[in-house]
């Protein structure tokens, strides 16, 4: 199972090579997640309203290796934004994927651009 | 830099490694172990549990990396043969040698295999490491395939239930042999030993008590055992769990001081007869004797470690052998002394043949104090029990109370308050902190959260059972110092839910953006947007379908989430009144859909494993069929439970099924702090099981007796009488009351009955506010639950029937496919997800 973490690291804004486009700004619901499809991976995206912020990490939960990010409740810890896993509640930082639980799992993030009312995700592959 | 060597790497060894790398002087010390198995140390204690592991590794107590990174070698597979004390050196089977400046054995013990002739025989196992676990599966697999199944364990105290445990898990016939005339000897008297017995032989096991084993008989194998008394018991196996012989062969080859019956003798500091030798664990003799728990062994490794660091630590003077555990799947404990009686101290016995439960403490006859007792079947009072023997604290006035609970009156707890107990209490017993360690983290200004307290003592952060007494503990401490202490949602909303729930009915907030903005700060989180969610539902009635997003992640998606990620289906069942019409619809839906089908405990049937997306499919199935949403996912009314009644059962008084629908659809769809489960009785034989729900109603001559604040789960509590002999519409009426009364004013999360517990004035004053009408404010809570039971609506129907709310199932945005990844693995003609 762990291999399926491997397909998932994360890429910083400036390191993106491919962007690309996975849906207009209005079929991502407000202050909560949705997922994307990408080749073989799933990417959850948030959309936060109050400081009109996007967000992209794995739909991939480090802790039990299920797909359910992107049906965890969004909010902030402290200002960081974060998700928090719908299984057990464990909280990551939707700007660098660390735990804020002060456990070991991370997990990968992606850079998101609006252009035109279009969101695009950056991919290095 | 000094050189320790421990020999043994068991879980006291182990204890003694992570003491020490966790040492503030640990850069002076080279640390090498030696272990005979060649896995790392794992944890005998749940050794039982391998069968149904999938693998060993969920058993280790640290992986083989942790050693490298703590910078201990580890060098497993690898026997010490002799000490040469002299030269302060060790040889292993392999003729190195490695010397030490400090060594420590942390050996253990071997079990103990009597000498019976025929012991050698094949068919006969010990029971202690993970091979031996696999050799007796293995054999038992053999012995399977020649339709033979019966398995015979010598030995019926702590570790030999134990075994038979195991053994009956491999779906063996099994037998229990015991020398002595009860079971665990050295913790129950013989009225808790029957008690344990005739628990263990309803599970199909047998018990053979007071017999001598005289000779393992068979060819090939074993094929029976005789006794000394001339009988014999058939058997194809024989597991050997009569005792442990302390590990001391290399201890009594150097010189080292031994007991007459093993065991090196250490003092106080853990120090050997050679002082730069040290025992731990069940291999040292500390004031005459062996202990086979690992609570002293932690406490010996710990000594040792502060020693050997120039520390001044000691071992208690008497060592604490209670324990508490469920043996074959009952729970029985013994602490202090169990079985003293004499012309000053005498035993209070209670013994329910009926429930299977047994419990006796003894007490000082002035009612002074508490010196140790036993429970079997039932050891939810242990945790009081022992704190009041272990800080030899003032016992109630009725000291019988403790183990038969308070009869008539105000319940109060037998401990009072957490803070009555002295500073060296144990709070959390798995990490070991004390009372005094929290309190004092605060008034040091370490600390001034739970949080913080967590985060620096550790208290609470392992199995999370004495969470309730630390946050009492951080509560009080605070309030102690002055500060004023805010049971706050969470850092976006400085105010209780009690104090937001009255902020967003005053000012009409409408949504969770405008409470944020008038009252809050930041985006929210998982905390608070449940919080709001409830109170925005309670006072609106709205359904979780207008602020999906703030929803939690259940009631978001209507649905309860599931290991894989998938979600069970629950319709309403009203009362657990089903046609078979009905009956047949869920049967071919869950056909359709391939669903794991299974009864709940609410008398509901529950549909797993759906996908996101076939949710709305499979729901517009079930509405068309003339279900509604069960609310199982949401903090909200779950069930009315019923027995049939007076309609059919030959006991029933009331129709208490009648009863039971038209309340569960009185309040179906209400949400609420916590969820919400009710029962309604025909008869005080109570088949509903009324009591134990937050809410149950018993059919008594003249009316209905009604009760609350009860619940099951981890901490059962039984429900209390509200009042007597009502007619059906003042018992609603004060249902209505007492419901919104709770709604309105408990804690985010705080079913009704700590609730209860937390409200001032207890069930009396409960009493006096939903009888009475104390506070003057019945007819407004009946008009605000008349309101929120004339908003219902069902939330499914409302979700499937708009395609903006729909969008939510779609599990791509970018894509129509469904979520590939899922696995299902088949079991019992049905399916389940891939286990983690």
């Amino acid at each position: 199972m762990e291999e399926l973490l491997k397909n998932y690291q994360s890429v910083a804004d400036q390191h993106a090579i491919h962007w690309i486009k996975v849906g207009q700004t209005g079929d991502f619901p407000e202050n909560a997640g949705a997922c994307v499809k990408y080749n073989f991976k799933q990417i959850a995206v948030y959309y936060f309203t109050r400081t009109n912020s996007w967000y992209a990490c794995q739909n991939l939960c480090p802790h039990k290796m299920e797909m359910v990010l992107s049906r965890g409740m969004t909010g902030d810890s402290q200002g960081i934004p974060k998700v928090a896993c719908p299984l057990h509640k464990k909280t990551f930082s939707l700007e660098d994927g660390s735990n804020l639980n002060g456990e070991e799992y991370s997990i990968a993030t992606y850079p998101v651009r609006i252009q035109e009312g279009n969101v695009y995700i950056g991919f290095v592959d | 830099m000094k050189k320790v060597i421990v020999i043994g790497n068991g879980m006291v060894g182990y204890k003694f490694c992570e003491k020490l790398a966790a040492h503030p002087l640990r850069d002076q010390f080279e640390v090498v172990v030696f272990g005979e198995e060649f896995r790392p140390a794992y944890d005998r204690v749940h050794l039982s549990e391998y069968f149904t592991l999938d693998s060993a590794d969920k058993l280790l107590l640290a992986s083989r990396d942790w050693y490298g990174e703590n910078n201990i070698t580890l060098r497993s597979g690898e026997m010490i043969t002799s000490i040469e004390t002299e030269t302060k050196r060790v040889f292993t089977h392999k003729h190195d040698y490695f010397e030490y400046d400090y060594l420590i054995l942390a050996t253990g013990s071997a079990p103990f295999v009597p000498s019976i002739k025929g012991v050698d025989k094949p068919g006969v196992f010990v029971y202690r490491t993970i091979e031996d676990l696999d050799a007796i599966k293995d054999y038992a697999d053999k012995l399977k395939q020649e339709g033979k199944f019966k398995a015979s364990v010598l030995g019926g105290g702590l570790l030999g239930l134990e075994a038979a445990n195991a053994a009956k898990e491999l779906g063996l016939q099994t037998d229990v042999i015991e020398f002595s005339p009860r079971l665990m000897p050295r913790q129950l008297d013989k009225a808790a030993s029957d008690m344990l017995q005739s628990k263990i032989e309803s599970l199909g096991m047998k018990i053979h008590l007071g017999k001598n084993s005289k000779e393992i008989v068979g060819e090939a194998g074993i094929e029976k055992i005789d006794f000394t008394d001339e009988t014999s018991l058939q058997t194809d196996m024989l597991i050997i769990s009569a005792g442990i012989r302390p590990r001391d062969e290399l201890a009594v080859k150097c010189g080292l001081r031994t007991g007459e019956r093993g065991g090196v003798y250490v003092n106080n500091k853990m120090e050997t007869s050679d002082p730069a030798i040290y025992a731990i664990g069940e291999v040292a003799l500390y004031n005459n004797g062996i202990y086979g728990l690992v609570a002293p062994g932690y406490e010996m490794a710990g000594v040792a470690v502060d020693q050997i660091a120039g520390g001044e630590k000691l071992m208690s003077p008497s060592i604490d052998m209670s324990t508490q555990l469920k043996l074959v799947g009952t729970e029985v404990a013994s602490f202090g002394d169990p079985f003293i009686e004499n012309d000053e101290i005498t035993a209070i016995v209670y013994e329910n043949k009926q429930r299977g439960v047994y419990k006796r403490i003894n007490i000082v006859k002035d009612g002074s104090k508490l010196l140790g007792g036993i429970m079997v079947g039932d050891s939810s009072d242990y945790n009081t029990l022992f704190q009041l023997y272990i800080n030899a604290m003032k016992l109630p006035e009725n000291p019988e109370d403790l183990i038969l609970g308070s009869r008539g009156g105000e319940s109060k707890s037998a401990l009072g308050s957490v803070l009555d107990l002295p500073d060296t209490a144990q709070i959390c017993s798995c990490e070991a902190v004390s009372k005094g360690t929290i309190c004092d983290s605060i008034t040091s200004g370490a600390c001034c959260t739970f949080s913080d307290v967590v985060k620096q003592t550790k208290a609470s952060s392992s199995c999370g059972g004495c969470k309730s007494m630390v946050t009492d503990l951080v509560t009080a401490t605070l309030k102690s110092m002055g500060q004023e202490v805010k049971e706050t949602i969470c850092e976006h909303f400085e105010y209780s839910r009690q104090e937001m729930y009255d902020l967003v009915k005053l000012h009409s907030i409408m949504d969770f953006d405008e409470a944020l903005d008038r009252h809050g700060k930041g985006h929210g989180c998982e905390m608070c947007k449940p919080v709001l969610a409830s109170i925005f539902a309670s006072i609106y009635m709205e359904t979780a379908n207008r602020q999906a997003p703030i929803q939690d992640s259940n009631d978001r998606f209507l649905a309860n989430i599931q290991r894989n990620g998938t979600y069970s289906v629950v319709p309403r069942v009203p009362g657990g009144e089903i046609t078979p019409d009905k009956l047949m619809v869920l049967g071919q839906v869950a056909k359709k859909y391939d669903l794991y089908t299974k009864i709940t405990g609410g008398q509901r049937i529950d549909l797993f494993g759906a996908q996101l997306h076939e949710l709305p499919l499979i729901w517009k199935e079930l509405i068309d069929a003339g279900f509604e949403s069960g609310h199982a996912y949401g903090k909200s009314l779950r069930t009315v439970k019923s027995c049939v009644g007076s309609t059919w059962c030959r006991f029933g008084l009331h129709d208490s099924v009648s009863f039971a629908i038209r309340i569960e659809d009185r309040y179906k769809g209400l949400r609420s702090p916590h969820k919400l489960k009710g029962g309604v009785s025909g008869c005080i034989r109570e088949c509903a099981e009324a009591r134990g729900k937050d809410f149950g109603v018993i059919a008594v001559e003249g009316g209905w007796n009604l009760f609350v604040c009860g619940n099951g789960g981890a901490t059962p509590k039984h429900a209390i009488l509200l009042a007597e002999k009502l007619d059906d519409d003042t018992c609603i009426k004060y249902l209505d009351r007492f419901l919104v009364y709770y709604i309105r004013t408990a804690a985010p999360l705080q079913r009704t009955a700590p609730w209860l517990d937390k409200l001032e004035g207890g069930i009396e004053y409960l009493k006096k506010v939903v009888v009475e009408d104390c506070l003057g404010i019945a007819e407004e809570l009946e008009a605000e639950m008349q309101e929120l039971v004339n908003q219902y609506a069902c939330e499914w129907k409302e979700a499937i029937e708009d395609p903006q709310m729909m969008k939510r199932f779609k599990p791509f945005v970018n894509s129509d496919e469904t979520d590939e990844s899922l696995v299902f693995v088949p079991m019992r003609d049905q399916k389940m997800p891939r286990p983690w």
